[in-house]
């Protein structure tokens, strides 16, 4: 087995975080070089590591990865936590693109500008409340299992308790209705290779303030 | 789906886990978001590569594809005085970052597909967009010769050909008057 994966991106959540996430759960040790000035982005363009010009790029198994669900999937299947067939498979890209779908609306708000926030977090808190939060309870109901999909952990369950916590941050009343999902949090969270991944100083990036989000800006040409 | 009742229809018989389209019964199930189909679907029919790491390179190739794909619907969807600034943008990354990286792939391996030397879910994704960028600039490919080679390759298989054909179910490029449709059934925002 080559070394361990090494995670190319700017030292914030963005879009790598869920990558910490699941590598964090499947007990993955992996390294992670910053990028911290425009330089370093064109070094890596420059030296045709990243297909697209774009990160996250992830380095394992001998190949370069690009693009966030195409390194998802990868870890997921090699770490056994993308179920145990194609019909598990479809449940699970199906509630982790509807995650997936509510994160982008997250970014969208962080990095929007200020004139624009106060409408956008209004959107991001009634899709919140109406459209995702109540999916998912509605799926955990069905079965009543501790699970999304097939009675065991799968990475679904992560991504799940990963933007569960940002929409604690974001307004910790929004769980309040919905304890199936307050009951799911808990339990994954205890999880032993997720607790550890919930304490300080773990790799788990803070929440993005202003100065993180002008550096992103600046890197990432937004 | 022709009217917005149609879609609130839909909505209100829960069948619409997120309240949206795309959305394919299958196999007993009823599937939405647009990936999670595609991996089902290429999963079942055997067009998602031999191993895991075949399927990294599908993903990746697709993920590319995909992003390329929603520029131009940025075309379609924004408001209108956005319009040429967006087909611009859609042309620029087309030439620059998209075409180049998938014609380098093929250049890499010299072989007549993407991935693993046979037709796998990505050449057929590559192909639809292939056509997608032809229609914003018909010689947006004269700098690409394995791309048009495998544009031609890949038309030529008996399924495509005759889904190129008229009379079958693929959808014909948008005008103002669908755009208008859509945007009513959807209650499309600009952004």
């Amino acid at each position: 087995m080559a070394g361990k994966p090494v995670l190319h991106y700017f030292n914030g959540r963005g879009r790598m975080e869920c990558i910490r996430w699941l590598l964090a759960a499947a007990g993955v040790e992996f390294e992670e070089k910053f990028i911290e000035a425009p330089a370093d982005m064109e070094k890596l363009i420059k030296d045709g590591r990243l297909m697209f010009q774009q990160v996250p790029m992830v380095e394992i198994d001998g190949m370069r990865l690009v693009q966030t669900r195409a390194i998802l999937n990868y870890i997921a299947t090699k770490y056994n936590l993308y179920g145990k067939d194609a019909k598990e498979r479809a449940l699970i890209d199906m509630y982790t693109e509807g995650i997936l779908d509510l994160t982008e609306m997250m970014l969208q708000v962080v990095i929007s500008l200020p004139d624009q926030r106060e409408a956008k977090i209004s959107l991001l808190k009634e899709k919140t409340k109406n459209r995702y939060l109540p999916a998912y309870e509605k799926v955990l109901k069905s079965h009543g299992q501790d699970y999304l999909v097939g009675n065991r952990l799968t990475r679904v369950d992560i991504h799940l308790l990963e933007v569960l916590l940002y929409v604690e941050e974001l307004d910790s009343s929004l769980l309040a209705p919905f304890p199936l999902l307050k009951a799911l949090k808990s339990r994954i969270s205890s999880l032993p290779n997720v607790k550890k991944f919930l304490q300080p100083g773990s790799q788990r990036k803070p929440p993005p303030d202003m100065k993180k989000i002008e550096e992103a800006r600046k890197l990432f040409k937004f």
